[in-house]
């Protein structure tokens, strides 16, 4: 059942371009039995590196965004495949560097806000509770909706960007109240301190869920960077958009959020994901932190540990522009770019093409980049605590204890 | 034999059908240059989609193949049309934006390769 404005866009009368959005949206409709479509607070959009997109990509979106389209809601952006500014002395290839601007700039054509982050939620795409939107992007998507409470499926960033333009999606999956529900209880026997293992957990949750939705017991306390990881390794080791996690986000204050006969599982240690995500590997040529990009907490944290140090291997810090722009505000950058590192804006390591810049080893605090690396960007990798991390950039190696 | 289905793109297209029982992916599995399938160990191997009426149970694979099917539109290696069992995702989208005639919720056994396949909306007439 459409409304008479989306019958308008699906039969042209508002453009070729928004004609074209609509029928994504109806297919996609379809598809998952939709019943109606709903309107959308916010869009965020997938599909911007160049290594990723490709020539076929980059086609596409200059040719819709010479149809004259244009977004009607907030709309931001996922990390290009390079700092938009310092690409050349960071090593990206002239080439690399003129069609990811072409890219950026034809979404920039269409409205849509050249953030180039995997955290919109960070730096103002903050939906509230119980609000639609369409996003892309799995660690933005299930923090979306398990962390802030809002609402959205796992959009491809094609069909984010269609809703951006009519203003709708089709009302099915994580929208739906039913589908909210978990379908697993995991119960955490052990400790899970910081950003490494919050992410290890997530990555055991996601190997056993697949795309249903867990909830979790038996933590205590969790910071917002810690659920950033956990939920980022989740929706990469596995296909889940939406976890609960009990008293601590907001879906579990409000009601019970289990099915009937939810599958109980118990996860006693995470071991088992440290062992699968450590290559075997001394040397590290590259420290990545910021995968799904930093907070300026984070940053802080690394700028307080190598203040007055140096580093031998390189430390990329991979955040937002806008935390970037905080950073600096805050003296941050100076002490990280006095001990060698560097703070880089709008991509991270997974979206770069990285073998072009010569990296082979690299150590994260992230399970989800530590999750995808290895296969994305044929790198051998080492995951471990923020501390190990820094201990590494600082020595060159990395050391098993 | 006309068969009914569900649109996914509206559209008219004829030709020779080419039918896949296993599901296809479009990144890695076809070269848009040439619209030869090259999935090693997939039944089309070697046989191009280019003109046909590509008859598969479902596409599979990464997203990006979504932008594979709009170039290969662009490079005229495009299929005719597509016929699926069940449309996920990358296919739906990519029909839609590379405007070919895209139908679902079709048996896909009662179609063989060969076979002079004429879409019409929601229609598909087999050797009619």
């Amino acid at each position: 059942m459409l409304t008479k404005e989306e019958e308008a866009m699906l039969n042209g009368e508002m453009g070729e371009g928004v004609q074209k959005a609509m029928e994504i949206i109806v297919a996609l409709g379809k598809i998952y039995n939709a019943k109606e479509l709903i309107k959308v607070e916010s869009a965020h959009i997938s599909g911007v590196s160049y290594k990723n997109l490709g020539d076929e990509g980059l086609e596409f979106l200059e040719e819709f965004a010479s149809m004259g389209v244009k977004t009607i809601v907030e709309a931001t952006l996922n990390p290009a495949g390079m700092d938009m500014e310092s690409w050349e002395e960071l090593g990206f290839s002239r080439e690399f560097a003129e069609k990811q601007t072409r890219i950026v700039k034809a979404y920039e054509r269409m409205g849509v806000k050249a953030t180039c982050t995997c955290t919109p939620y960070l730096i103002g795409n903050k939906p509230k509770f119980g609000q639609h939107i369409a996003w892309s992007e799995s660690s933005a998507i299930i923090y979306a909706n398990s962390i802030l409470g809002a609402r959205t499926n796992r959009e491809s960033g094609i069909s984010a960007l269609a809703s951006a333009i009519t203003g709708r999606t089709a009302k099915y999956g994580l929208h739906l109240d039913e589908n909210r529900l978990a379908d697993y209880i995991v119960k955490v026997k052990c400790d899970v301190k910081g950003v490494s293992d919050f992410g290890a957990l997530g990555y055991l949750i996601g190997k056993i869920v697949g795309d249903k939705v867990p909830y979790i017991t038996g933590i205590k306390i969790a910071d917002l960077d810690e659920l950033k990881a956990l939920g980022a390794s989740m929706a990469a080791s596995g296909a889940v958009g939406l976890f609960h996690m009990e008293n601590i986000t907001p879906e579990t204050k409000i009601k019970k959020m289990i099915k009937d006969h939810a599958e109980e599982i118990e996860i006693e240690n995470l071991k088992e994901a440290y062992e699968t995500l450590n290559y075997d590997i001394r040397e590290i040529d590259v420290v990545s932190i910021g995968c799904p990009h930093a907070s300026i907490e984070e940053i802080r944290k690394v700028a307080y540990m190598i203040k007055g140090r140096k580093v031998k291997s390189q430390l990329w810090i991979t955040t937002s522009r806008r935390i970037y722009d905080e950073a600096k505000r805050q003296g941050l950058l100076e002490i990280i770019n006095e001990a060698g590192g560097k703070v880089i804006r709008d991509t991270c390591i997974v979206v770069a093409p990285i073998e072009e810049l010569g990296f082979k080893t690299l150590a994260t605090n992230s399970a989800k980049m530590a999750t995808l690396s290895p296969s994305h960007s044929k790198v051998k990798v080492r995951f471990g605590s923020l501390e190990d991390c820094i201990k590494a950039a600082l020595s060159g190696v990395w050391n098993d204890n | 034999m006309i068969i009914k289905g569900r649109i996914i793109k509206e559209g008219e297209a004829e030709g020779e059908a080419l039918v896949s029982t296993k599901p296809i992916a479009f990144l890695g599995g076809i070269n848009p240059k040439t619209g030869i399938v090259i999935e090693r160990g997939h039944p089309l191997e070697g046989e191009s989609v280019s003109g046909k009426i590509l008859v598969f149970p479902h596409g599979k694979g990464s997203t990006v193949g979504t932008y594979i099917i709009y170039r290969m539109k662009k490079l005229n290696t495009a299929p005719a049309a597509i016929i699926n069992e069940y449309c996920e995702p990358i296919v739906a989208v990519g029909a839609i934006i590379a405007n070919i005639p895209c139908v679902d919720m079709v048996d896909i056994s009662k179609i063989k390769s060969g076979d002079f396949v004429r879409v019409k909306g929601d229609t598909i007439y087999v050797n009619e």
